[in-house]
């Protein structure tokens, strides 16, 4: 992740507790899945950044972390990419 | 106090489901929500594609379905597994190359492994069934082959067609109260409507012609032309997105084009430019094209032509276009475009 792009945490989080998954081209639910099936695997205050192509993304990734009580700290729309962070609860 | 009840409900996005998990949910029963992805579903994939289709909600109904109702949605990856299903499907498939019974059957066995894996386990597993709905899976004489096929036996409940079943364990058991339950049955989707209402929805997803490609007879066409094509029924994620996309024209048995219909399709088919051979108008406006296949230089020339049919230069003298090889290379070509009238009707899959 290059430090220009929107997900570039500000956080001091160490790297363990710092996820990121490129979701580009996938359509959804495949986003929503790949995330969900990290998250599993992850601590409370783990931060996860996406990034994904698919504008419904823009739509579930909120929609999946509100059902699931996720706190979603950032999604954004640069270009034709949608950028999320998702500190998990 | 006794321990609160916890159900799996089957949520496809659609209205019925939405209410069966409702209805179960207002009897004090813990609802989570599971969503299988088999890679046919209409859901979530065509609405990102096309442009044209941008005023509709981009949203996944499955999901939109479990924050109206406040509960947890877990959506499953079973692209790999559903393969079986498809290819093998015990009972038969439905009007196209819908396996509609053994595909219930599969998801309502997958969703007890789910709930299974998970800590507290669940009681019993919900569906929004009605019987006569579909002529295929949801019949009178199928719901106890799903039961039984499926391992669920009596912990499945169709909390919307209950009253034309026989008890099931939530019921016998007290977990529920059947006077409570409906008697759906048959197409016509008024009970369900007139409920809606009563239980304060005022929207819901109403997909016209079902949440599965493989009901749609053009989408099934397509299939079984890949299937033939290779000469093996074998297919990954990216084949069958790939024939959600564009036009699909094959003028010979050992190649076909995909040709983009409008700027939605054309973008997403330029993920693809790394694995097909790729065409496109550089004279004029036009379409991108991805072939499919193993084409001779002759058969890339004539697939310009046919790119060149779709594009704003159709009726110049002279197009120029970039073909564009998985590995970067490019190569000009300049020709004409096809007559439309050259253009073989029956080369359209």
């Amino acid at each position: 992740m290059s430090d220009s792009s929107p997900l570039h945490p500000a956080s001091t989080l160490p790297e363990t507790q710092r996820h990121h998954i490129d979701a580009r081209r996938l359509l959804c639910p495949m986003p929503v899945i790949k995330a969900q099936d990290l998250i599993k695997t992850l601590q409370p205050g783990d931060v996860l950044t996406l990034v994904a192509t698919d504008p419904g993304t823009l739509q579930d990734i909120p929609s999946w972390t509100r059902v699931h009580g996720h706190n979603l700290e950032l999604a954004t729309q640069t270009n034709d990419e949608y950028h999320f962070r998702i500190i998990v609860r | 106090m006794a321990e609160q009840k916890r159900a799996v409900a089957l949520i496809s996005g659609g209205l019925d489901s939405m209410l069966a998990a409702k209805v179960i949910l207002d009897q004090g029963i813990h609802v989570e929500g599971v969503n299988f992805f088999t890679g046919f579903c209409v859901e979530g994939h065509t609405h990102a594609i096309r442009k044209k289709k941008q005023q509709s909600p981009k949203r996944n109904n499955a999901l939109w379905v479990a924050e109206q109702l406040g509960i947890k949605l877990h959506i499953v990856d079973v692209i790999e597994e559903y393969k079986d299903v498809l290819l093998n499907p015990k009972h038969g498939y439905g009007q196209n190359l819908n396996p509609c019974l053994d595909c219930k059957i599969f998801m309502v066995k997958k969703a007890q492994a789910w709930s299974f894996m998970q800590d507290n386990g669940f009681d019993f597993i919900i569906t929004g069934e009605v019987i006569g709905q579909r002529p295929k899976s949801q019949r009178k004489e199928t719901m106890p082959i799903i039961a039984r096929q499926s391992g669920v036996e009596d912990r499945l409940l169709r909390p919307l067609c209950a009253k034309h079943l026989p008890l099931t364990l939530p019921e016998r058991e007290g977990w529920i109260d059947r006077e409570k339950l409906f008697d759906f049955h048959g197409r016509n989707r008024k009970p369900q409507i007139a409920l809606a209402l009563q239980l304060g929805f005022t929207d819901w997803s109403q997909p016209a012609g079902g949440c599965c490609f493989l009901t749609d007879e053009q989408y099934s066409n397509k299939l079984v032309d890949l299937w033939q094509a290779r000469g093996s029924r074998e297919y990954e994620l990216d084949d069958i997105m790939l024939l959600k996309v564009g036009r699909h024209i094959r003028p010979q048995p050992h190649y076909k084009l995909i040709v983009g219909r409008e700027e939605g399709e054309n973008k997403y088919l330029e993920g693809y430019k790394g694995t097909f051979i790729s065409i496109k108008t550089t004279s004029h406006m036009g379409p991108l094209a991805l072939i499919d296949g193993a084409p001779t230089p002759q058969d890339i020339e004539f697939a310009c032509q046919i790119v060149g049919r779709y594009s704003q230069g159709r009726n110049a003298t002279e197009l120029v276009y970039e073909v564009r090889f998985p590995d970067g290379d490019t190569k000009p070509i300049t020709t004409t475009a096809l007559a439309i009238d050259a253009l073989d009707p029956n080369w359209h899959v």
